[in-house]
Order: structure tokens, then C-alpha cells, then sequence
């Protein structure tokens, strides 16, 4: 199952980049994100059994530092909404030359 | 010592976390967006618990499809933004199309590197062991390395969150006009 996995990992991965290219919505940017991480997760995952524990610690490492993330942006987004009333990516231009 | 019974359900789960996330990715309300990606990490929660993962496939369930998403659903509701946006979400034809050339090419690499033929492990075998697992248990075969050989980047994290909870408490903190 550990070519399975790692194919399935990286069309997750691929969708998730998509997203960000594709979607202009802050948030929901922020969700693809979160899934390109779990696709790297399920990688870890595949191949701890193949090559030890190591893997899924590693999970939980990331695990943190994703929620660790998603609270300071999410904070962040809250932040540009009060000052543009927007989180569409579309008009935050201000470093736009 | 993978059946047929076992193979069917990977396959399954595969599917629903590959349409989920697709579905996650076109929908234009973002709430129906979240519910979608919460379907997601679902089904990899399954997949990671037939990987022989149990307390990885739980801790999942909890803190990923638990916190962080409730997380963002408060956040949507927060700024209310449940109703699709009226200005244009997607980007145009173009940008699609960029997109999707993008992710094709970015999908055969990643296939590629998949492909090809793993380095041996450094031990035979890893340490995985199946009965080390049965002997310490779904969580005691994850916390032996992790309180063992990576106890510093343990305590590392515990750091990283403290900023981060500070940092998203000074960043959201509503200030005052009158205050500066």
C-alpha cells in the first residue's frame, strides 16, 4: 500500500496548490494550505513503516506548527479585514507597484 | 497480509478524500469549503488508522477536523463571510488555465519522485517493529521516540506555541484610536 499512499498524497498535494493559485479568498487559501499539509502527513505516515516511529513523530511535530499557524494567520486575517473590510486577495494591492 | 477486504477500503477512502478535496477546492461558499476539507481529513484519518497509525489517526480526528477547522468556521462566521462572495472568488480563464498547467506539471514530478525506487532503510526494517507496537500500545510506540530522541524539538514546540498564542493575541487585539 506505500505506492498507493504516496500517489494519493501527492494528487491531494497537487489540489491543494491548485487551490492557492486558483481561489482568491483568503481563508479558503489558508484551508489549501492545511491540506497540502495533510498530504505530507499521509506521506510520513506511509513511510514510517518502512523506515520507523521516526515518521510519525514527525506528524505530530507538523501538526503543531499547523495549528500554531492557522491561529497567527487567521489573526492576521482579522486584522486586514477591520482595516479593508475584505479578505479578497484581489484588493489587498498596497505593495502593488 | 493485505486482503481483499482491506484493499477495497483503502481504495474507498483514497476516492472520498481525493472527490472531497476536489469539492473542497470549487466550492464558492466558504463554509461549504470547510465542511468539504473537514470530509477530507476525515477519510485520511481512516487511512492513516489502516496504516497502522491509531493514535495519529486519532489525534487527526481531534485536533485537525476538531480544533483547527472549528477554528476557521469561526473565523468565517467571525467576519461573516458564509454567503458566496459577490466579486469574483476564481481567478479568470487565464489564470485557470496557468493553474491547471501548473498542477499538472507539479503532479507528474511529484509522481515521478514517488516512482522511483526508495533507499533502503538505514536499519532493516526501521525500527518499526509490530511487536514493540503491541507491547508499548498505539500511543507508547510514538511517545518512546518522541520523549527519548527527539525530546529538545519537543520542548522546542512547546515555545513555538507559546509565541504563537501571544502573537495572535497582540495581532487580533482591537486597539483603542485614542490609544496611540
Amino acid at each position: 500500500m506505500l505506492a498507493e499512499s504516496l500517489a494519493l498524497s501527492a494528487v491531494l498535494f497537487t489540489i491543494g496548490a491548485v487551490g492557492v493559485l486558483v481561489r482568491r479568498n483568503a481563508i479558503i487559501i489558508f484551508m489549501c494550505v492545511e491540506l497540502m499539509l495533510n498530504a505530507v502527513n499521509l506521506s510520513f505516515i506511509a513511510l514510517s513503516k518502512v523506515y520507523g516511529m521516526a515518521g510519525q513523530v514527525f506528524v505530530v511535530f507538523v501538526m503543531t506548527v499547523a495549528a500554531a499557524e492557522a491561529a497567527v494567520g487567521l489573526a492576521i486575517i482579522i486584522a486586514i479585514f477591520r482595516h479593508r473590510q475584505t479578505v479578497n486577495l484581489g484588493n489587498i494591492n498596497l505593495l502593488k507597484g | 497480509m493485505p486482503n481483499f477486504f482491506y484493499e477495497v477500503h483503502f481504495y474507498l477512502f483514497g476516492l472520498i478524500a481525493i472527490a472531497s478535496a476536489l469539492a473542497f477546492v470549487t466550492r464558492k461558499s466558504p463554509v461549504a469549503a470547510a465542511l468539504w476539507l473537514v470530509n477530507t481529513m476525515a477519510s485520511l484519518a481512516a487511512l492513516y488508522a489502516m496504516l497502522e497509525a491509531h493514535f495519529i489517526s486519532v489525534i487527526q480526528v481531534l485536533v485537525y477536523a476538531g480544533a483547527i477547522m472549528v477554528v476557521f468556521l469561526f473565523v468565517i462566521m467571525l467576519l461573516n463571510l458564509g454567503h458566496p462572495s459577490d466579486l469574483a472568488d476564481a481567478r479568470g480563464r487565464w489564470g485557470k488555465l496557468l493553474a491547471g498547467l501548473l498542477g499538472l506539471a507539479l503532479l507528474a514530478q511529484v509522481m515521478a519522485l514517488a516512482g522511483t525506487r526508495l533507499p533502503e532503510p538505514f536499519t532493516p526494517g526501521g525500527d518499526y517493529d509490530p511487536n514493540v507496537v503491541r507491547e508499548l500500545g498505539a500511543v507508547g510506540s510514538v511517545a518512546q521516540p518522541l520523549f527519548n530522541e527527539y525530546l529538545l524539538a519537543f520542548e522546542l514546540t512547546s515555545v513555538l506555541l507559546l509565541v504563537a498564542i501571544v502573537g495572535a493575541v497582540v495581532i487580533g487585539r482591537r486597539r483603542r484610536i485614542d490609544a496611540r
